[in-house]
């Protein structure tokens, strides 16, 4: 295989990971201060037709990015309303967002199907782009690409270093804890689920405006759900997170380059790699019930309520 | 300001009401959504919810569409009372249609009564395992349900997409992808002559009446209740979770199997690329919105299929997209969701007298929904 081809695939497997990276950035988050959202997936789905939509529509990528974002915390607020103030159970509201998600975008997606764009293009870093293949490898992405490792960065700052961090985790180990010493926890979980759905529509615009400029229904196919395994996997830790991410899209762009790398099987037995993929490392990880015990938020899934 | 206050009793009224409010604030959403839209909305509320159902025929395929409803419906309420989260019925139902359609293909010449009943047996066993494998890895390597279960549907139904491209695929079919047409006797007898409903439907009644038994009157189903509601109660009285697990998935699995054999055996008849317009996703909304209880689960149904028969009707009648169905399903169960607040708490006009309130009692373990 060239050097070229290498690039190629390399670079395809950045460009795989970084909507999982972003949506599962945003679910750690989340379920740092201990809630559990699976709607994910629905999230990203609008995320990704308002992109679209937005960008269509207006023909700016920043707009769309900027809306898809939108779109996600919409979504993220419903979720919250219904857990934080009306007590919901997490599991069943995250399933129905993620089931709403399907219909809304399916609804609002209709009279975009089968139109394109341009998506996305890559930026050249001036002069370390020029380096012979590094350059090409690690200074020509888009700015998506570069946002996810500061936000990478940021997280890992957030949580080990600066006073809210801390606070986020507090309230996911022991909202009671955080309540009595004053922290306004509803509140913060609030910002915590508003930023998992931030990410989440960010993530899913990436999808309709970088990967594939173009909306199809259904068109995340679970990478919201393999986003959940990667914060399990990841043992709630923002490094493994990216380190997982990568894992993940190396793996989805397997099923394309597969047949051209010489491995004979069917195409939709390599599409089904990522999925098997993902229930084996989440046997690997749960394999011992302490891994778990010992780095999920204590009270992660449970509902908390001032009022009690 | 009126303010939320905690009821002493969790309210059975609303337990029952909540379904009905949801409904009813589904349909004001569907008013103003159709007025958005410039539709006539009580002329659109014809179309949809009304019109489906003037004809025999239109009835044939409310009955016909409910069926794999009530079916992963069912299966999916008795585990989520034992705290079991099935989301992947549609993997399941997909599993059971690739099982007896293999059935069905390697029969294709052989004319025999017995041809039938042995797709129905393939068809659950084929959910079944295919549900086993999350019962295994959640028993033996304590992995999330949830996730594995969803992430199997992928695996299904790209694997049915490879049998019909490949190996299943019709010889005389031009190249489409899907199978050959099951001959007569390798098809669901339909009910009445001139419908397409068949008699999957009274076999779902029937196990409508069979899971109401089991959740009520023996005490396998009385023990499931227990670990759902109050888990360290179960253990204290040494109820198995990991028997629990198990027959959670296989009975849902199975069911969910038998659906997608009576979908592929029925009106389908044949093996495609899609089967199932996502039955087992709202098969869930069905499980909630039904209360968990499997006279619910079968008015749930009938409300849902009315969703999928309205989204044709409406697409044909006024153009409306399809995906009209998926929106109120989830809408629907977004209102059930903020419905049930009331079954433990209830409106306070005014907070002055705040201080009268009587102290409330510990939340309820099990408070499932």
């Amino acid at each position: 295989m060239s050097t070229e081809q290498m690039i190629l695939i390399l670079v395809s497997v950045v460009t795989a990971a970084t909507p999982l990276a972003f949506a599962a950035f945003g679910e750690l988050v989340t379920e740092r201060a201990g809630v559990l959202n699976l709607g994910v997936e629905g999230m990203m789905l609008l995320g990704a037709v308002i992109g679209f939509a937005v960008t269509k529509d207006s023909g700016s990528l920043a707009f769309g990015f900027f809306a898809g974002m939108l779109a996600g915390m919409a979504m993220a607020l419903i979720f919250a309303v219904l857990t934080q103030h009306l007590q919901t159970n997490q599991v069943a509201t995250g399933l129905a967002l993620t089931l709403f998600g399907a219909g809304l975008s399916a609804f609002i997606g209709k009279p975009y199907v089968g139109m394109t764009l341009t998506g996305l293009n890559p930026i050249s870093i001036p002069y370390l782009s020029d380096i012979p293949v590094l350059g090409h490898l690690l200074f020509h992405y888009d700015l998506v690409v570069y946002g996810s490792f500061v936000l990478l960065f940021g997280l890992i700052w957030f949580f080990k270093h600066s006073h809210w961090g801390l606070v986020v985790r507090a309230v996911g180990e022991s909202p009671v804890a955080a309540h009595a010493i004053g922290y306004p926890v509803i509140r913060i979980r609030y910002f915590a689920i508003l930023f998992g759905g931030a990410m989440s529509g960010i993530a899913g615009a990436y999808l309709s405006l970088a990967i594939t400029p173009l909306w199809v229904e259904g068109m995340t196919a679970g990478r919201g759900w393999i986003a959940l395994a990667l914060v399990v996997f990841a043992t709630w830790k923002p490094t493994r997170v990216m380190v997982g991410a990568y894992l993940f899209g190396g793996v989805t762009i397997l099923q394309f380059y597969g047949q051209g790398m010489g491995i004979h099987v069917p195409s939709q037995i390599l599409s089904m790699l990522p999925y098997i993929v993902t229930v084996v490392v989440l046997v690997l990880i749960s394999r011992n019930p302490k891994t778990i015990l010992l780095n999920q938020p204590m009270s992660l899934g449970v509902s908390f309520s001032p009022r009690t | 300001m009126p303010r939320l206050e905690r009821r002493a009793q969790p309210s059975r009224v609303m337990m029952f009401a909540s379904p009905l409010i949801a409904a009813v604030l589904m349909l004001m959403t569907g008013y103003i959504l159709f007025s958005i839209m410039g539709k006539e909305p009580l002329h659109a509320f014809w179309v949809f919810f009304i019109k489906p159902l003037t004809t025999t025929y239109g009835i044939g395929e409310w009955l016909l569409k409910s069926t794999p409803l009530i079916l992963c419906g069912i299966g999916l309420a008795i585990g989520f009372r034992a705290r079991v989260f099935n989301i992947g019925a549609e993997g399941q139902f997909t599993m059971g249609a690739i099982a007896a359609g293999g059935v069905a293909l390697y029969f294709y010449n052989t004319d025999a009564v017995w041809i039938l009943p042995l797709m129905m047996l393939a068809g659950v066993l084929g959910g079944m395992a295919w549900a086993a494998i999350p019962a295994f890895l959640r028993t033996r390597f304590n992995t999330n349900e949830i996730l594995v279960t969803l992430m199997l549907v992928y695996v299904a139904q790209l694997f049915l997409g490879y049998l019909v491209q490949g190996p299943w695929r019709d010889p005389e079919g031009f190249n489409f992808p899907q199978s050959r047409m099951f001959t007569d006797s390798e098809t669901m007898p339909v009910l009445v002559e001139g419908l397409r409903v068949n008699w999957a439907f009274i076999v779902a009644l029937v196990l409508v009446a069979v899971s109401w038994f089991f959740s009520f009157k023996m005490f396998a189903g009385f023990r499931m209740e227990v670990s759902g509601q109050a888990p360290d109660a179960a253990r204290y009285a040494g109820f198995s979770e990991k028997r629990n697990v198990w027959f959670a998935l296989l009975i849902s699995g199975g069911l969910a199997g038998f659906a997608g054999m009576a979908e592929v055996a029925g009106p389908i008849g044949q093996l495609q690329p899609i089967i199932s317009p996502g039955y087992g996703f709202a098969a869930i909304i069905v499980a909630y919105v039904g209360r968990l209880h499997p006279l619910g689960v079968l008015l749930a149904s009938l409300l849902l299929s009315l969703l999928y028969l309205g989204g044709e009707t409406a697409q044909m009648d006024l153009n409306l997209p399809s995906a009209i169905t998926g929106l109120f399903q989830g809408i629907l169960l977004f209102y059930l969701l903020a419905a049930d607040i009331f079954i433990h708490y209830r409106l306070k006009p005014s907070p002055s007298d705040s201080r009268t309130t009587i102290t409330s009692p510990p939340e309820p373990e099990g408070d499932i929904t």
